[in-house]
Order: structure tokens, then sequence, then C-alpha cells
């Protein structure tokens, strides 16, 4: 069991944990991520580490409400508990000083974007961080992100807050005013991750990005998050998550996140229905999950 | 090798052994178990045993002994069971074999003790592993004696991985007084026991019972633990105090056979499909959260013939397949699965379409699977395996129309903690190199074992791997000598 020390809404659906995990606080490197599990009866799914605290043993994820178990997940608080927490996973990523940085961070994907752009500044590295979110309400992150940036650039799908447009956007002003660019990292939304490669390949700008395919155990054992890269496959857990854009196959990636998406919509609907009627008898839905946690350890 | 009559407690003239049949397993019906996960052996009951025990001839020199990779006295046991001391006959196999109850039911029996039974020459060998089997479930019932611990050593062992390489070496070590501490990778303690396996062939009541018992004697288990990334090796051994570290992490990722289409929807390595359904209970969905794609009514086949691609497809079967295919490239002769998976399977009514090979997975044009196309095989001379190469025959090609394929030709070694350990060594293939004796690896104080070393293999195999491992730890512990 994991204890839940801290936990707090960054954005609509979207959730900061600080998680009691003392070994994998001591571990984690920037681009590495967990699985976890919430019950017994839970899926496991991969989730972003977006800092740590070795000294605590702490380390701090950031959910964003899709199916189920995100959903579930966001409902609990501090000092509940999360049952199964295992990393830190995957490749970390590849810190040196490259120059000029532009770290891109997608929606949720600030987040563990965020970690990376710190140890790349760390490192010497010109950082110039571009965060983009649907609306003004989805974007997290700004504070940190520009404690570690030497320029942040914003944009909302909307125009809601900051500039109206997309991540892309500023990325082509940055070229187009010729700024110097020798590595772009991008994380977010496949689309997302798509678009800046395509543009990125016409520059020749070497372009890290990193993929979210489905995942069980996360350690190479069980192959479902084989992706196509330069037409090979490989794992995005072991080999990964952190791959060359322009060698992504998105399509493939695409297509294969949606090979459940019939059980997803049931579980999710079969989700809201037990909400509902909790909520109708005033329970507590954090109550409810631990409950169904059974035996362990 | 003749029968000896001098201590025996077997009324029974060795010609009159001969003469008994061999008793037949209990099973569930195929067409019953078909729609069902309960197991398909029953157990033998204690008269059924008995009677199958007596047809032990007692040999001089037992070669079934000789052919176990653990070494279990086949004869003494045997013995004990004529004679209806059942809970002995239990004892005498665990001085060999922490897992009787697993082993029972997953050995490769005749391939190892019953392959050399003397009766085999003119009958069918001694049911060995039902006489396993029966001991080990009639002890559970009874209730296990724990065997006391030897004084503790003051030492302590770190074990990566706990499948059943693993396992033997804390059942071992953990007798011999040392302290013995289990990380799991996954939130469940088993490894491929609980992954792999399928709970028709091995409930996974039977594993948590083996489980059970070994954290009575007092082994601890950590899950969720991946060595390499949660914790290295290194620090295992300098800062939490491990005198020593076996690895037996098994063979791990699973190997693709790099053909068109294999990134379709509906195309599924043989571990991601067991996982799902054996871990993570998929087939209870949506009680459990896990999803797997709904396999009614629908066309299924599995790539392989060892016995994950029967766990597979069996699998497939039960959860309501129409159709449930083996696809194999050699002959019957050539597959490596158990004989009895195979008979069972047969009956079942799995279609084995044998020699034969995909060469493409159709798609629908949205990333759906809807066929293998096909190509029918020929055994030309044979390969560096020494069995004859399949060699594809012109103009064969074929579209088996399919909904889902499961792809079990085989693993490759697991990197991470290979990667992540200085010194270590490895094969061409990134398996650890280790004595076979000793299972020593080249860093001191670090020993590996089963799949990780071999490749994929077996339960047992990865379990004697595991006893020679423990033993060589515990000289290592006792001497310090590398």
């Amino acid at each position: 069991m994991f204890k839940i020390v801290h936990a707090q809404f960054l954005a609509p659906g979207i959730k900061r944990f600080v998680i009691e995990a003392p070994r994998i606080a001591c571990k984690q490197q920037p681009g590495q991520f967990v699985i976890l599990r919430i019950y017994e009866e839970g899926e496991r799914i991969p989730v972003t580490i977006e800092n740590s605290d070795p000294e605590k043993g702490t380390i701090n994820i950031v959910v964003q409400s899709a199916g189920k178990t995100t959903n579930l997940l966001n409902t609990l608080e501090t000092g509940d508990s999360i049952l199964d927490v295992v990393g830190p996973l995957g490749k970390p990523s590849e810190i040196r000083n490259y120059g000029t940085v532009v770290v891109i961070g997608g929606g949720v994907g600030t987040a563990m974007a965020y970690p990376t752009a710190a140890a790349l500044k760390r490192a010497g590295n010109r950082v110039i961080s571009i965060v983009g979110a649907r609306n003004r309400e989805l974007v997290i992150l700004v504070k940190e992100m520009r404690e570690v940036s030497d320029a942040l650039l914003i944009t909302t799908d909307d125009g809601s807050y900051a500039d109206k447009g997309f991540v892309t956007d500023k990325l082509r002003q940055l070229i187009e005013n010729g700024t110097r660019i020798d590595l772009v990292v991008a994380v977010g939304p496949i689309v997302m991750m798509k678009a800046v490669s395509a543009l990125t390949r016409k520059e020749n700008i070497h372009t890290v990005v990193s993929l979210n395919p489905i995942m069980i155990d996360g350690t190479g054992m069980c192959g479902g998050c084989r992706v196509l890269i330069d037409g090979k496959s490989e794992f995005a857990c072991v080999d990964g998550p952190e791959f060359d854009g322009h060698k992504v196959n998105f399509e493939v990636l695409v297509q294969r996140n949606t090979m459940y998406r019939t059980a997803e919509q049931q579980s999710m609907e079969e989700f809201k229905r037990l909400q509902t009627a909790e909520t109708e008898e005033g329970a507590v839905c954090g109550a409810t999950s631990s409950s169904r946690q059974g035996e362990q350890r | 090798m003749s029968p000896t009559a001098s201590k025996s407690k077997n009324p029974l003239s060795p010609k009159e052994r001969i003469k008994v049949p061999r008793q037949l397993m209990p099973e569930q019906p195929a067409e019953v178990r078909a729609n069902n996960f309960d197991e398909v052996n029953l157990g033998y009951n204690p008269e059924l045993a008995q009677q199958e025990a007596l047809r032990c001839l007692e040999c001089a020199k037992p070669t079934c002994t000789d052919n176990c990779p653990v070494g279990i006295d086949v004869k003494e046991f045997v013995q004990r069971i004529v004679i209806g001391d059942f809970l002995g006959a239990a004892a005498k196999i665990r001085e060999a074999n922490v897992l009787p109850a697993i082993t029972g039911r997953v050995c490769p029996q005749e391939d190892q003790c019953e392959g050399k039974c003397l009766l085999s020459k003119k009958v069918k060998p001694l049911g060995i592993g039902y006489l396993e089997r029966f001991v080990a479930d009639y002890e559970q019932r009874m209730g296990t004696h724990i065997v006391p611990n030897a004084e503790p050593t003051g030492k302590k062992v770190a074990i990566v991985g706990s499948g059943p390489s693993g396992l033997t070496v804390a059942g071992d070590l953990i007798q011999k007084g040392h302290k013995v501490r289990v990380f799991e990778a996954l939130h469940e303690i088993g490894g491929v026991l609980v992954y792999g396996i399928p709970e028709f062939r091995l409930p996974k009541q039977i594993v948590r019972e083996q489980i059970d018992y070994m954290r009575q004697m007092g082994v601890e288990f950590e899950t969720d633990v991946v060595v390499g990334r949660t914790v290295t090796i290194d620090e295992l051994l300098e800062e939490e105090g491990f005198d020593a570290v076996y690895i037996g992490t098994g063979a791990g990722l699973p190997q693709f056979m790099n053909i068109p289409g294999e990134h379709l929807n509906g195309v599924y390595s043989a571990n991601e499909f067991l996982t799902r359904i054996n871990l993570m209970k998929a087939y209870k969905f949506p009680v459990y959260d896990e999803p797997m794609l709904d396999l009614r009514g629908k066309d299924v086949a599995v790539i392989g013939g060892g016995n994950t691609a029967l766990d597979a497809i069996r699998s497939a079967l039960r959860l309501g397949a129409r159709k449930a295919y083996v696809i194999y490239r050699r002959s019957d002769a050539e597959m490596p699965a158990r004989a009895e998976e195979v008979h069972h399977a047969r009956q079942e009514g799995i279609d084995f379409q044998m020699l034969t090979a995909p060469v493409e997975f159709l798609s629908d044009g949205k990333g759906w699977l809807t066929a293998a196309r096909c190509v029918r095989m020929e055994l030309g001379e044979p390969d560096a395996s020494g069995r004859r190469r399949p060699v594809p025959m012109q103009r064969s090609e074929f579209d088996l129309p399919l909904s889902v394929v499961v792809i079990a030709i085989g693993t490759t070694a697991n990197p991470i903690v290979q990667s992540t350990t200085p010194g270590l060594g490895t094969n061409k293939r990134g398996y650890i190199q280790a004595s076979e004796e000793t299972q020593r690896t080249t860093r001191k104080g670090v020993f590996a074992g089963g799949d990780i070393v071999t490749g994929a293999a077996t339960v047992i195999l990865a379990m004697g791997a595991g006893r020679r491992g423990a033993n060589s730890i515990h000289q290592y512990l006792t001497t310090g000598e590398w």
C-alpha cells in the first residue's frame, strides 16, 4: 500500500498526488513513469511522475481523468492509499548540454515535460518551454515551468489564456525568427507530438517524443506497448518511452490505443452509474475504493 | 536395474505389478471443460493413488530420480504411498522440491522421470506426476507440516523474481537458516505460475497455498519492485546489507515474427494475452477492470507449438472462440508442448494446422485483423536444433480468416537487470552467464538461474537451477570463498 500524503487538483480533472514511495523517490529520473493499480480488481495504468523528493521519500504523480481508473483515482484524497505503485519505469531522458532546447508540454503532458526541462536547465542548456492546453483552466504547472525555463511561451486552443493557437504555432515562430534550436522535446497528446515532429523534420531538428501506448507490466514482459519505430517493433516500457519523433509511426500508435475503446466505454458508464448511485446515498467514492481493496502483503 | 523385493512393502511381485494398468487421471469431460476455467485434471483419490503406486518396480538404481532436475527420491515416496503414509510421502518429496503441487501438474514427466521409468519398456510408465500431485494436495488438505529451519546464520539473501526458480532458492535457503527476501516486479507473487500458466492447468489457489507455506517458513516477499529500476543489484549488496543475490527474472520479452501486419489490433503476444487473462483476470471483465478483446463467436489462432501456445489457445476456446487453431510450422513429432496438453487440446476440439506458417496478417483497412495469410511447409534437412527444418511449399498460400492471433514463438532476454549491473556477464543472446554447476555469475556474490540463463525452458528446469543455486549460495555464505 502506498499512502497519499497530499492530493490537490491542478485543473479540472487533473490532480496531483504526493505519494509515499521511498524506493521510487530515490531512483526517479526525468522521463520515467510509474504503473499503478488502485484496488484488487483494478487495471494497471502508466502514470506520469512530475517530481520526487528522495529525502521525504515521496513522488508526485499527475493524473488526468479519462477512463474509469483515472476518474476513480482522482476521487482519492489525502490519507487514502493506492494498492500498487511500481517504478520508476522506462529509460530516463538523455540529459546533457545540447545548447538550446525547446521543451513542449501539451495538456497533462506538461507534468512529464517539467522534470526533463528542469534537468536540461541544470545541465546548462538554454531552455525555451512551450505549454499548450485546450483552455485557460487546463494550463498547468506555469510557475514550475517558468522557474526552469529561460523563456516560457503559452498557448490555448481557444485563446482564453495567453495566445490563441497551438504549440506548433509557437515553435514555428521560433524557427522563423531564426532561433537556433538543437533539440525539441515534446510530451503531450499523440496528435500534438505528431504535428511537432512533422514540423521539425522539415527543419532537420532532432526531436524526442514520449509515447503512451497501452501497457500492462511495464517491464518488457507483455509486449502490449509495442510501437513501430523506423519500421521496427520496440517496446515503449523498456526501449522508451522516449523515441526519435521522426521515426515514430504515429498512425499505428493511435490505432493500437483504440483497441479497447468498447470496453473502456463500458467501464466508464458503469463508473458513472455507480457514482450517481453513491452520491444519492451520500457515500464517498474514496471509501468505496478502499473497501474494494483485497488482501495484500 | 533389476527390481528389488528385499525391503519392499509392496505385496505384489514384479510380474504382478506389470499387470496392474496405469490408473487413469479423472478429468472434467472435454465438452464441459471447454467452457470453464476449472482444472482439467481432478486428481487421484487415495485408492487410485495406492493402486498406481503398487506398479513401481522399485529399481535398485532408479533412473526416474536421475532424470529429475531436482532429484526427487521417487522410489521412496512411492513406497510410502503404498503403505498409506501420504504425509510421509509428501515430506520425502519436500526434501528435494518445495513446490510439489505445482510440479505435479506442470512438469513434462514424459521427458523426465516417467520417460526413463523401467515399466515403459513394456507397459505405460508409472504415473509419477499424478502421484506427486496427489500427495502434495493431500498434505495441503491435512495442513502442511512446517519443517523447522536451521539455526539462524545471520546471512541475508536477496532473490530477484518470484517464479519457480526464485521460490526454490528461497525455500532451500530459509531452511538452511539464512534470511531470505524475494523481490517481485508484478503485484502478485509467483511469476510465470501466476501470469503465464492458466487456471485450468494450475489453479492460482494452489500457487497461493505454496507461497503461504513459504511465508510461514519465514520467507519475506516484496512486490512492486523492478530490480534494476526500483533498486539495483549493487544497492542490494552494498546498501541494503544482502550477502548474496540470486537472479531468477525469467525469459522475458516476447518475440514477434517481423512479418507485415503484426501491429494490427487483434494481434497479441502470448505473454500479453495470458497476462490479461491469468494475472489481470480480464476474462471476468467488467468485475475486473482490465479489458481484453471479446472472443465470443470469433475465430482465433495461436502461432507456435509449445506449452504457452496451447495455454493461450485453450484459454481462447474457454472464452467462447468459435474456431480455435494452432498454427505450427513443423509436425506433431517436433511439437515441444507436454504430451498431456496436446492430448487434452485435441479432445477439446482445437484445430491443429500443422506444417503451416503465417507470412502476413491482413487487415480490414481500419487497423483490425481479418485473416492470416499462411503457407504450408514440408520438412527438410535437420537444422541447428536437430529438428527437421520446415521449408515453405510453392504455391501453397491460403488465407485463414481470423479475428485474433496470439503469437507464441518464444521469448528473448529481458535486459533490465543486465543493463543496470556493471560487470555482470551476458552471452550473445543477452542471457546472464552462469556456471552450470554453481549458478555463479561473473559478479562475486551474484548467482543466476532459470530462463534468464538458459532462455525459455520449463518450470522444473528453473527449479533445478534454483536448487543448485541455493546449495552454491549456502556454500559461499558459510565459507566466504568465491
